[in-house]
């Protein structure tokens, strides 16, 4: 036991080494060590979303997990489902829906949404709505971030079985 | 309700454990809690329970166990708690796994809230389970959060531990001293409030499997989408009785066996009459407790129906 | 060839009126915006307040050495030791009569007024740090009776929060307007209803953010803010602050939504600023969630008694408010915690045609949190209130709501007009609004269902709400009052050497699109591809002087500045080629950045041609020309005061009559902007602007108890609207271009806010109308719809 922790774990791909504070939550981790800033801390106690990232190959709060916590754990942040190009398509859709507007809530927002993508299938509006009902965003009402996901499930459903 | 001299009144002052809802509610001095980083502590991973037993008796009190993480995390951003030590119990292989024991559905006290809802064993032989899962907040605090955890922060609007209490679940409890079983029912005491000695950790659940014929309803009354119920009924009917256990009306769930009674004989007046004998709704942030009451009698209506249609 | 040569707006390649996604989007998009908490510097600080867990106390003893001593803290400071850094501030404005506040400090100097005003600070080298040393700051507290009401702060013998004012009310008006008195004796229907309004606040997803970095050689700060208003920003800070002006540069670069709260100034971030020229060290502070909710401005606490005087031919002959609302302890500054107030009295009742109209506003002091402008200012209750007395006179006197609206809105053609409060509309569209709204949401059809489903015990509710909203205001506003606050935007165009275009502009950008609205503005003018114009703002420094984002007037004002800006810069370019090719300016044009023949359209050179003659090869051009690529405009509003918009909004929705819950169906908004430059962009206005005003009139309040202590100030317990509970929105644009202006367009920020309240309101209370009930309380919990049926 120990106040001061080291962890191996892979980051987007990539093997990192850190030696980090126990008390350290893994959002600060990734914003202050290693300059992911993409994932953002909104409330610190995991309810509005924005700090959603995938572990493991789950969404969950980054800001609920400690640093210390993540040894020998995988963990792909927005920046890596951007440049590995897994989100594209979601990308390509909430920009032409204009699916966001300050786009602090926006990682979050494509992180979660993402994992619904996988699932396959076209869900209903309702459905879409649900599973992002643990996101906050205040700008866009979310009606464009539902058509955006609608319209990126449906092509990727054409595009399985056309 | 019915004092019970033996358990602490219901409207209790703040809770003995860490709650970050209405945290400032019903504080009798003001504090200005501006914290959103954890304290300084000591952290240690384990893999066995004989670890954890052995931590728990050099640190007492002041170490504390890290599950899911989902209830303890913000107490602690919030510096609610303010534990030496925390133990982070999820590689410990033990806890986890939801298996079939006979005539009993055992799920590891670290199955994941949303491994529980995506088993089909928990469809099968403890459907009202299933049925409460999706209410319980959203998809990325169920790929963490854990049945057990959930069952030890005992909040009295959560889904769970009305689930188990109606489901006649039994926990069993582990320490140095060995493992003992509570019954559901005995476990929640009050607000935050559990069964659990200080160096106790929950294990497992068994839950006895739904016999054919068994019924399951599952009604909850929330503001928006996964937040804690306003009020909620988990309404199992087997061969043996019929259980209605009643959430986010009390300090813990409350079985209401006189509307009970009253339901078994197919009257509904009469049995969303009576839960003025079962309940007694302590007020909260959303609402008093005259209307908690009154939702309580619209769900109880409500899972009735549902109950004879199914 | 005769043919009128197309406007702008109207040329093949014109991107104005096309809903073009947004190229400043890209970076979002991939989790790579840069927000003030994004921003690293060497030898960073951070900060983080102790604050007042008493909405009332004084202030005996702070002892802050046990802090001062803990490892990682730089400085630990009290109002004592900031002592002569700053001069205190007050938030009046002079053109509001009678207006009274007191000086207010960074830290609290000798009590706390309100539960969370800062005393305390500490710079550290990590938050965490700071936290730690929170913890062992000592402060003694005499607590003191708060005045945790407006009731409590106007009650006869009810201590001044501030003795030296004397009572606690900050403002008082009254109008009077017509023959109000006459109109309620004649009237065959006269119906009251008192309206209430929470206590609200922002909630923005990134919180407040300020990162402060003085350089002690040359004396110069640097401010990078999460702000709307940079340029305001600055000139408060030189107010208050011993910098020159040259001095001071203000950034802002994401930000991460702001809707009003991020245009005021904080205690907060004015001690930041103080510590980074104490410190010569860079010193950043980001509100963290529990400290934004004590925090942050507040709005929208008023009460409001109202009456209205119908004719049962259905003309309404009176409207009669009084609007009683509680700010905090101090009016914020510099635009003051009376404006809202002053606008729900302003424009309560404007849309329709009544002459005789009283109102009386009283804006009182209290120990909670400072209030100010925040989304829509004044509309969501002026809306309410109106459309709340509409529905109700329309049941009075047994008239369809649509109908009674129909009868009295001002007429299409009646324009220009005067309101009764003296507001004036150049023109607006209400009837034809309402027209297109009762076709495009079908509402006979949806009175035909809601009768049918009533016989089957299901109740739906239909909700109508007009509105107007106060958009691109002149400097009557707040400059006349003593604000540094500017109503006049600037946009200086730059033709680079390779033939893009340089944009700077002093409206900003916080996720509304402004950097596009401009974009498409410039390239439409100039006659160039959207992807070669590249718009700066948020720059003290590398922008044109402007007012900022506020009142949503970017796109008017700034659009229009662009817009001139634009054609000016073309002239130039022009003139250039025209020298070039030895051809008259008059004879030529720019089309997707190319210099063409105006009659053939025949390509001559490219701009990039141009771009490098004139930079770089002067020695082929004519003597004596000195080609100018740059071109700056300024504009403001000069005729009218406002320019309004004009609206509609229904709400289709059904409620559980045994549990109170409502359900919302469908949203539509028919909104009049004048020339849309983006029509996606104002779609996402008006649907992000309902919804927040959704949250209000289902879920949001602040709540508090008699100590004046917030009970419910985290994420779990302040109810935002989230996306399972919401409806999908549809929304209608009409087009009634601005007068006095060439682009012709007005704002659209805050008009989804204005409405959406009231049209919730009343589609509540027309379910609840068979069971004889109403509720006029928001938010409409199920607690209080519950409370209305008589079943709790």
């Amino acid at each position: 036991m120990s106040e001061s922790v080291e962890i191996r774990l892979t980051v987007n791909g990539a093997a990192v080494t850190r030696r980090v504070d126990a008390r350290q939550s893994l959002v600060d981790f990734l914003r202050e060590e290693l300059g992911l800033t993409g994932t953002r801390a909104g409330c610190e106690h995991g309810v509005c979303g924005a700090c959603t990232l995938r572990l493991d190959g789950a969404i969950v709060r980054a800001c609920l997990l400690f640093a210390a916590q993540l040894d020998g754990a995988r963990v792909e942040t927005i920046e890596g489902l951007s440049d590995s190009g897994e989100i594209a398509d979601l990308q390509a859709a909430f920009h032409r829906r204009n699916a966001l507007q300050c786009g602090f809530c926006t990682a979050g927002m494509l992180v979660t949404a993402a994992a619904l993508l996988r699932r396959g299938g076209v869900p209903s509006r309702e459905e879409i709505r649900d599973f992002l009902s643990g996101n906050y965003c205040r700008c866009t009402g979310y009606c464009a971030i539902i058509d955006a996901v609608e319209e990126a499930c449906r092509a990727r459903a054409e595009k399985a079985s056309p | 309700m019915p004092a019970d001299p033996a358990r602490p009144p219901i409207d209790a002052r703040a809770p003995a454990s860490h709650s970050v809802r209405g945290r400032r509610a019903g504080r009798s001095t003001p504090r200005w809690e501006d914290f959103l980083k954890a304290p300084r502590f000591a952290y240690l991973r384990v893999s066995s329970l004989a670890q954890v037993f052995d931590a728990f008796a050099e640190h007492g009190e002041e170490a504390r166990i890290l599950a899911g993480g989902q209830s303890l995390v913000p107490a602690l951003n919030m510096r609610l708690a303010e534990p030496r030590l925390l133990i982070d119990i999820n590689p410990i292989a033990a806890l986890a796994g939801i298996e079939r024991r006979e005539s009993v559905l055992r799920i590891g006290a670290l199955a994941r809230h949303s491994e529980v809802g995506a088993s089909p064993l928990v469809a099968e032989l403890a459907p009202l389970i299933h049925q409460a899962v999706p209410h319980i907040a959203h998809p990325a605090i169920r790929n963490r959060g854990s049945f057990g955890g959930s069952l030890a922060q005992a909040d009295p609007a959560a889904e769970l531990p009305a689930c188990v209490v109606a489901l006649d679940a039994v926990l069993h409890l582990a320490s140095r001293r060995g493992e003992r079983r509570v019954a559901a029912r005995d476990f929640f005491r009050g607000p935050y409030e559990t069964a659990l000695a200080p160096d106790e950790v929950i294990a497992a659940v068994d839950i006895p499997v739904a016999p054919k014929g068994a019924r399951s309803v599952f009604l909850e009354l929330a503001r928006r989408r996964g937040d804690y119920a306003l009020a909620g009924l988990a309404a199992e009917a087997r061969e043996d009785g019929l259980r209605l256990v009643f959430f986010g009306v009390g300090g813990r769930p409350v079985e209401a066996g006189a509307a009970a009674s009253a339901l078994a004989a197919r009257d509904i007046a009469a049995a969303q009459a009576a839960l003025a004998r079962d309940l007694d709704p302590p007020g909260d942030l959303q609402a008093d407790g005259a209307t908690k009451l009154h939702l309580a009698r619209v769900l109880l209506g409500r899972a009735a129906r549902a109950l004879a249609a199914a | 060839m005769s043919e009128q040569p197309l406007s702008f707006f109207d040329r093949p390649n014109s991107y104005i009126g096309k809903s073009v996604p947004r190229p400043n989007a890209q970076r979002l998009l991939q989790g790579r915006g840069v927000f003030v908490d994004d921003l690293r510097l060497p030898r960073l600080l951070h900060a983080a307040f102790l604050r007042s867990p008493y909405a009332h106390a004084r202030i005996k003893r702070i002892d802050t050495a046990a802090a001062a001593r803990r490892a990682g803290v730089v400085r630990v400071v009290t109002a004592a030791d900031l002592a002569g850094l700053y001069t205190p501030w007050v938030g009046v404005l002079t053109h509001l009569k009678g207006m009274k506040s007191a000086p207010q400090h960074p830290l609290a100097p000798d009590r706390a007024r309100w539960q969370g005003e800062p005393v305390a600070a500490v710079a550290a080298e990590t938050r965490a740090a700071a936290e730690d040393a929170l913890a062992e700051i000592a402060v003694e507290w005499e607590e003191l009776p708060p005045l945790a009401s407006v009731e409590a702060a106007l009650a006869p013998g009810a201590p001044a929060i501030h003795e030296a004012l004397g009572d606690n009310l900050a403002f008082t008006r009254t109008i009077d307007a017509g023959a109000v008195d006459d109109a309620f004796d004649r009237a065959d229907a006269v119906v009251a209803e008192t309206f209430t309004f929470a206590r609200h606040t922002g909630v923005c997803p990134e919180p407040r953010s300020i990162l402060a970095e003085f350089n002690p050689a040359d004396r110069r700060l640097t401010l990078y803010c999460s702000s709307q208003a940079p340029h305001m920003m600055k000139e408060i800070v030189l107010r208050h602050f011993p910098l020159a002006e040259a001095d001071l540069r203000v950034v802002c670069h994401d930000v991460g939504g702001s809707y009003g709260i991020k245009i005021h100034v904080y205690p907060d971030e004015m001690t930041v600023i103080a510590l980074a020229l104490m410190l010569g060290r860079p010193v950043k502070f980001v509100a963290d969630r529990l400290e934004s909710f004590v925090s942050d401005i507040h709005a929208r606490e008023h009460r409001v008694a109202a009456r209205v005087a119908v004719s049962k031919s259905g003309e309404i002959l009176a409207i009669d408010i009084d609007d009683l609302t509680g700010i905090g302890p101090f009016s914020t500054y510099p635009r003051t915690s009376a404006v809202e107030g002053n606008q729900v009295v302003n424009l309560a009742g404007s849309w329709y045609r009544s002459p005789n109209y009283r109102a009386r506003l009283r804006v009182v002091f209290q120990n909670k949190p400072p209030m100010s402008q925040y989304r829509a200012v004044g509309h969501p209750v002026a809306c309410a209130v109106t459309e709340g007395l509409v529905d109700l006179a329309a049941r009075a006197i047994a008239m369809d709501p649509a109908e009674l609206r129909w009868r009295n809105l001002i007429a299409d053609d009646a324009y220009p007009w005067k309101s009764p409060a003296g507001l004036l509309f150049e023109k607006l569209s209400h009837q034809r609004a309402l027209e297109r709204m009762l076709g495009m949401m079908d509402y006979t059809g949806l009175r035909r269902e809601q009768k049918a489903l009533r016989a089957q015990g299901v109740h739906r509710g239909i909700g109508l709400a007009c509105f107007v909203e106060i958009t691109n205001p002149g400097p009557a506003f707040y400059g006349v009052g003593g604000a540094p606050i500017s109503a006049q935007d600037g946009c200086s165009l730059r033709l680079e050497p390779g033939g893009t275009v340089t944009c700077a502009i002093s409206v900003t950008e916080q996720g509304q699109g402004t950097e596009t609205v401009v974009a498409q503005i410039v390239a439409s003018v100039l006659g160039v591809a959207l992807a070669r114009v590249r718009v700066v703002t948020g720059d003290t420094e590398r922008t044109p002087y402007g007012g900022g984002t506020w009142a949503s007037r970017g796109t008017g004002i700034g659009g229009e500045a662009a817009l001139q800006a634009a054609k000016a810069l073309r002239a130039n370019v022009l003139t250039l080629a025209g020298a070039m090719l030895q051809a008259a300016p008059g004879g030529l044009d720019i089309v997707e950045g190319w210099i063409v023949d105006a009659g053939t359209g025949a390509r001559r050179i490219g701009l990039e041609e141009v771009g490098r003659a004139g930079y770089f090869r002067g020695d082929t051009l004519p003597p004596g020309l000195q080609p100018e690529l740059v071109a700056t405009r300024h504009h403001q509003p000069r005729d009218y005061p406002f320019a309004f918009t004009n609206g509609v909004q229904a709400s289709w929705l059904e409620l559980d009559v045994e549990t109170g819950f409502v359900r919302l169906l469908k949203h539509w908004v028919v909104e009049d902007c004048g020339r849309m430059v983006n029509p996606l962009l104002v779609d996402e206005q008006i649907r992000g602007g309902v919804v927040q005003g959704l949250g209000a009139a289902l879920f949001e309040e602040c709540l508090y108890d008699a100590a004046g202590q917030l009970r419910n100030g985290t994420l779990a317990d302040y109810l935002v609207p989230m996306a399972a509970e919401m409806p999908d929105i549809e929304v209608a644009h009409l087009e009634t271009p601005l007068a006095g202006t060439e682009l012709g367009a007005k704002g659209v920020g805050e008009a989804g806010t204005a409405g959406a309240p009231a049209a919730v309101m009343n589609a509540i209370n027309d379910a609840l109308a068979p069971f004889g009930a109403r509720v006029a309380e928001q938010p409409f919990t199920p607690a209080r719809i519950l409370r209305a049926l008589g079943r709790v």
